[in-house]
């Protein structure tokens, strides 16, 4: 039942949350309650804003306006703008993961996909080298790369294993948040179903708690609970994913939704 | 009477923006109930609304007025009102829906897309195989097939893979659209056994189905569907 409680209580909330340059309105009053998981997909166009909003939420921009809590793991919310060196520190290594869409940003290139893996458990302090490279095997079999492949670095990986290299290195330490920027952006279709695939049962298996931002609302439909439509900057629609994919009310999604191409 | 489902004078319109905002008046005053146990089936001719008043009991198109009783854990929620979380615990424990076609994830195998409602609820992955094995081979999908993702089957093949997995969890309430309408008469003899033998599980089952032999054997009642049109 403790669990149960606890899965009631939200694990981020983000309040009338904004950011503007100057004139420039990037993004303003978006609030909602992100509870453990829950995959959250932030849909539109490019220039709507997701991406500076998923930049506020991971604490990786100052917002102009609102604020942004998190639960922290002993179990109070708090502001992350408040929040400490230490407790920052903890987030970004431990507790949250962020995949993006261009591998090359979330790892190290030119060392072997072991250390890539390895490294965010040296940084909380694991240091047993067979622990941490026995782990690092076993999450890329967990991503389906070769662990023959586990001494060569990324950059002789193709797009689909450097992507997949990217969830096993976040994933490592077992956080409860993931933020994904466009995961599946950069890849052809048939490495989009794989991925997909793969990151759907990840997710489910281990409960995370995720923030998708896509364009592609196939993508969407696939990974998330629930969805934002944004356009200019604000959340002009939300709902769970399929209500608001199969009956969407505004009219800039049912643009979106009649958008999409027949297979 | 404790209802499964009791619904009152749900409405919904479809506005459709695109085209210089119509409006699409689809149901309107719609107000049945379903006991444990019970199969009501809607009746009308196509275009009537049926699936659309399903859709509205699955949460998946939103209601516009009205009120969609669902007894859920213990408790009445209105699912016409209900919050995104609390429509996802009604699809977990409470609501099934067999769709009229199957939306099959790429690469998944066919016993997995089956057993997936199972593990879903925390059942050991080998538990809810063999279950869904059970199902399969009930439905007369061969088990050389059962590896390889439905995707690639016929569509009576993926219909039956759809009503696997329909029937796979003892859920109190199942929706069903059309769920023989693709099937031989061997296949369609096995759903009407899988609906006779939920309703004396005490299921509370709302169907669509156009063949009028399989309506005279599966409804306890049938709510015409016509009264509820809304278009002028």
């Amino acid at each position: 039942m403790a669990e149960q409680t606890l899965d009631d209580q939200p694990l981020l909330v983000a309040e009338n949350l904004g950011k503007t340059y100057g004139k420039l309105i990037a993004c303003r009053d978006v609030s909602f309650a992100l509870y453990p998981g829950e995959v959250l997909a932030v849909v539109g166009e490019s220039g709507s804003g997701k991406s500076t909003l998923l930049q506020l939420l991971s604490a990786q921009l100052a917002p102009s306006a609102g604020s942004v809590s998190y639960r922290m793991r002993d179990g109070v919310l708090r502001d992350l703008a408040a929040l400490g060196e230490a407790e920052r520190r903890f987030l970004f290594r431990t507790d949250w993961g962020f995949v993006h869409q261009d591998p090359a940003q979330g790892l190290r290139m030119a060392v072997s996909a072991g250390a890539n893996v390895g490294e965010r458990l040296m940084a909380v302090g694991w240091n047993h080298y067979g622990r941490i490279r026995d782990t690092a095997s076993s999450w890329l079999e967990r991503v389906e790369i070769d662990t023959d492949r586990i001494d060569d670095a990324p950059r002789t990986y193709s797009g689909g294993m450097r992507q997949r290299l990217q969830i096993a290195r976040n994933l490592v330490t077992e956080p409860r948040l993931v933020f994904m920027d466009e995961p599946t952006g950069g890849l052809d279709v048939s490495v989009q179903a794989r991925l997909l695939d793969l990151m759907r049962n990840l997710v489910s298996e281990l409960g995370l708690a995720a923030i998708v931002v896509t364009h592609d609302l196939a993508v969407a439909r696939l990974l998330s609970h629930r969805v934002m439509v944004m356009k200019g900057g604000r959340v002009i629609e939300t709902g769970l994913t399929d209500q608001v994919l199969d009956d969407p009310r505004e009219p800039y999604t049912q643009l979106l939704v009649s958008s999409i191409l027949p297979a | 009477m404790t209802a499964m489902i009791d619904i009152t004078n749900a409405e919904k319109t479809f506005t459709m923006h695109l085209q210089g905002g119509v409006e699409l008046p689809v149901v309107r005053g719609v107000s049945f109930h379903v006991a444990p146990g019970e199969c009501v089936v809607l009746s009308g001719p196509s275009g009537a609304g049926k699936s659309s008043i399903l859709k509205m009991i699955f949460g998946n198109y939103r209601c516009d007025g009205g009120r969609i009783g669902i007894r859920h854990q213990g408790t009445v929620i209105d699912l016409a009102t209900a919050e995104p979380r609390q429509v996802l615990s009604v699809r977990r424990s409470t609501i099934g829906y067999v769709s009229q076609f199957l939306r099959a994830v790429p690469r998944v195998a066919t016993i997995d897309v089956v057993a997936e409602p199972l593990i879903v609820n925390g059942i050991a992955r080998a538990e809810a195989r063999e279950q869904a094995g059970t199902l399969l081979r009930r439905l007369n999908i061969p088990e050389r097939l059962w590896a390889l993702p439905p995707s690639t089957f016929s569509g009576g093949e993926q219909q039956r893979v759809n009503i696997a997995r329909g029937f796979i969890s003892d859920l109190p309430i199942l929706l069903l659209d059309e769920p023989t309408a693709s099937l031989d008469a061997a296949n369609r003899a096995v759903v009407v056994e899988l609906i006779d033998q939920n309703k004396r599980q005490g299921v509370a089952m709302v169907a669509i189905v156009h063949d009028d032999e399989i309506r005279h054997l599966i409804a306890d009642r049938i709510v015409d569907v016509t009264s509820f049109a809304s278009a002028a």
